[in-house]
């Protein structure tokens, strides 16, 4: 199969998640089309990697991987404490930076 | 006997003085004055010493330097805190300490009731100590130093009753109008440093042939605009008049005798710049004239006592001024008038501050009258001073002002005959309202206020106004007596050209003997045999109503130089608040107003952010597509 469809493949994924990201309003929502948009990214390194014939691309991979399950725990841990304060996990009612 | 390292004592006896006096503060109140007294009288007994030292010494030898320290050493230029004694200097070295220490012994009496006694006399020890620095600088910068000195001490003494907003606008207006002077004697110095390299005295002579005649009369001028200021010579005179706001030991020292004297002394010690440059010497001769006659107009139609003898200073000085500007015939007669004036000016000075003293400190004359009698040794002292001023034979004035006269009509051509004529005009003008003081104040019937008691003044006040008498009367004849001063100063000019006298001295002396008859008979008739009223009559003529007003020197200066002053700082400040206020706050209202807009795109929304970086992120690589492409 050719390689170059997993490209797009990651660009299909990459833009349902920025556009998640931007119209959704449910953080938890947010959060999985960043979590796209990242594997998006992923795909894309390890597909270039397959392409370019070295291993370059997959190291990048799994570092990325490793930050993804970070910012996951910490994003996690935010909304669900912002959640418990305000019964709300609307990222639009978390908007008092504003002032 | 006394060295050369002993002329640093001159100037530090007083400014010690003065630097204790106000340092210790209060504590002084008891002896203060004593103690300040003794500093001046202590230099003038060593001036004394150092003045028999010289006059022992041959003639080549006489002047004698120290120097102190290095002040300004730079590149090839260096200059040197060095003190000169010489046959000039050692005369105004006498006159200032001598007539100092006097006015100080008078004043302890004058100004016993004056709680801030002490303060005035660490100002007239500051005053003595700038003075003396003035006169024994050996360079145009070591004079500078005394020069602004003087004149800080006559602001603070001008000033000294500053409690009136009048007598503080006078100080002010003194020291305003001598800073335009002083501005003229730093133009010089800097023209003689670019052009010769040096400021010493001795320097500035040498260099004399190497520069050209357009420097020195650049030099000269400058030197004659720092002289108006400082001597209240036209254009730059009227302060003097209001600097009579000063206690009258002040006027009598500071404005009489000694500080608006060193204007002559600045020309006289500059005789070589000016003998190289004639135009400058006409223009000093011009303005010594128009001064002359000038205060003397003022002098005729002033009521206040003390103005009138400031008018008086102002056309002697301006007399000295001519003097100065006939070159090397007139410098020693111009210093003979410099210091026979010392002595009778100061005198008469003291002599209406102890009539002041006796009628409750009225300054009008027209409310005095018959003080002959109950002040008996006032009426004598000022009455020698008076005959002295006028130049009766054989006071002191006669011999110096009838010098001067015979000078001016020997100068020769036309000039000879307009000086002289103006000069000898002056005479008439003098004899007349001094007689006209004279007979206002003592002779006239009493015109009293009620409650007045005039009386004798005490010992300590009499005493100085006796001695001041005393130099009036022999001054002139021992200054005169075989030459005495002309050859003792002569090494210090150039030789006097031989001139055919046109005008034989015996006929200038009648000439100005028949001037004083004139004045004196003239100020008789109007004053002595008409009675005068106590209060200034108003309908009068034209040029009195002018000669009251001082010639309008104040209108004139108001109307040309203050109000467009005015009218210029109002401009900068309308530029100021627009211009470059309207620049700062434009630049900040500027960024406020960016902030506020920019403001709006912080909006809080996450979404937002996340929209602005996507679009951003695109944005970036359209550009990077676009610029590889």
């Amino acid at each position: 199969m050719d390689p170059y469809n997993y490209l797009y493949l990651a660009a299909l994924l990459f833009t349902i998640g920025a556009v998640g990201v931007v119209v959704r309003r449910n953080a938890i929502v947010v959060f999985m089309c960043i979590e796209l948009m990242l594997n998006a990214g992923n795909l894309t390194l390890v597909t270039f990697s397959r392409i370019n014939g070295d291993l370059n691309g997959q190291v990048v991979a799994f570092f990325t991987m490793v930050v993804a399950a970070c910012e996951v725990v910490v994003g996690l841990a935010i909304i669900v404490a912002i959640y418990r304060s305000r019964r709300s996990a609307s990222i639009d009612d978390a908007s008092l930076l504003k002032r | 006997m006394v060295t050369a390292s002993s002329l640093v004592y001159l100037i530090g006896l007083p400014l010690f003085g003065a630097a204790f006096l106000l340092l210790i503060g209060r504590k002084a109140d008891k002896w203060g004055h004593i103690f300040a007294t003794a500093m001046s009288a202590g230099s003038f007994i060593l001036g004394l010493l150092h003045f028999f030292e010289m006059s022992s010494r041959a003639t080549e030898d006489r002047a004698i330097t120290q120097t102190l320290f290095t002040w300004i050493e730079v590149g090839s230029f260096k200059v040197d805190a060095a003190l000169l004694l010489d046959q000039l200097s050692i005369c105004f070295v006498l006159l200032i300490s001598g007539v100092g220490t006097l006015i100080h012994i008078y004043s302890i009496s004058y100004m016993a009731h004056d709680e801030n006694r002490r303060r005035f006399f660490a100002y007239l020890n500051l005053f003595i100590a700038a003075m003396l620095l003035l006169v024994l600088g050996n360079s145009y910068l070591n004079l500078y130093v005394g020069w602004e000195g003087v004149g800080l001490a006559s602001y603070l003494l001008i000033g000294f009753w500053n409690k009136k907003p009048a007598y503080a606008t006078a100080s002010k207006k003194a020291f305003v109008m001598n800073r335009i002077g002083d501005m003229g004697l730093s133009f010089a110095i800097m023209i003689a440093f670019a052009t010769m390299g040096t400021v010493l005295f001795e320097g500035v002579k040498e260099s004399v042939d190497r520069v050209g005649t357009p420097t020195l009369t650049a030099i000269g001028i400058m030197l004659l605009i720092a002289a108006t200021g400082k001597s209240a010579q036209f254009p730059l005179q009227a302060w003097l008049g209001d600097a009579m706001a000063g206690p009258t030991p002040v006027s009598a020292l500071i404005h009489a005798a000694t500080m608006v004297t060193a204007g002559v002394y600045l020309i006289v010690r500059s005789n070589f710049i000016f003998d190289a440059a004639p135009t400058a010497q006409l223009l000093v001769v011009i303005v010594g004239a128009i001064t002359l006659i000038f205060g003397a107009i003022i002098g005729m139609a002033k009521d206040d006592i003390k103005k009138a003898l400031a008018a008086s200073t102002m056309s002697q000085i301006g007399y000295m001024i001519v003097g100065a500007g006939l070159g090397p015939a007139g410098y020693a007669f111009a210093i003979m008038h410099l210091l026979t004036h010392g002595f009778f000016k100061a005198g008469m000075f003291l002599g209406a501050g102890s009539v002041m003293h006796g009628m409750n400190d009225e300054v009008n004359m027209r409310k005095y009258g018959g003080l002959r009698k109950v002040m008996p040794i006032t009426f004598v002292t000022f009455g020698l001073g008076y005959l002295a001023i006028i130049g009766v034979p054989p006071f002191a004035g006669f011999y110096s002002k009838d010098e001067i006269i015979a000078t001016a009509f020997n100068s020769g051509g036309a000039q000879g005959i307009i000086l002289g004529s103006v000069t000898l005009l002056g005479a008439v003008i003098t004899a007349f309202y001094m007689t006209r003081v004279m007979v206002l104040t003592f002779t006239s019937k009493a015109r009293w206020d009620e409650g007045v008691h005039p009386h004798e003044s005490p010992v300590l006040m009499w005493l100085p106004m006796a001695i001041l008498a005393i130099g009036s009367v022999t001054a002139g004849y021992l200054f005169t007596q075989g030459d005495a001063l002309v050859s003792w100063l002569a090494p210090l000019f150039a030789k006097k050209e031989e001139y055919d006298e046109l005008m034989p001295h015996s006929v200038v002396t009648v000439l100005a003997i028949t001037a004083v008859i004139i004045g004196v008979t003239a100020a008789l008739m109007k004053y002595q045999f008409k009675s005068v009223d106590a209060i200034a009559p108003s309908d009068v003529s034209l040029a009195t109503r002018l000669a009251r007003n001082d010639l309008g020197q104040d209108l004139f200066n108001e109307a040309i130089f203050m109000r467009p002053g005015q009218a210029l700082t109002q401009g900068l400040v309308i530029v100021d608040e627009k211009v470059i206020d309207g620049a700062v706050h434009g630049i900040g209202s500027m960024a406020v107003g960016s902030g506020a807009t920019l403001r709006r795109t912080q909006s809080g929304y996450v979404r937002s952010y996340a929209a602005l970086i996507l679009v951003g992120a695109l944005v970036l690589l359209a550009a990077i597509w676009v610029v590889t492409q």
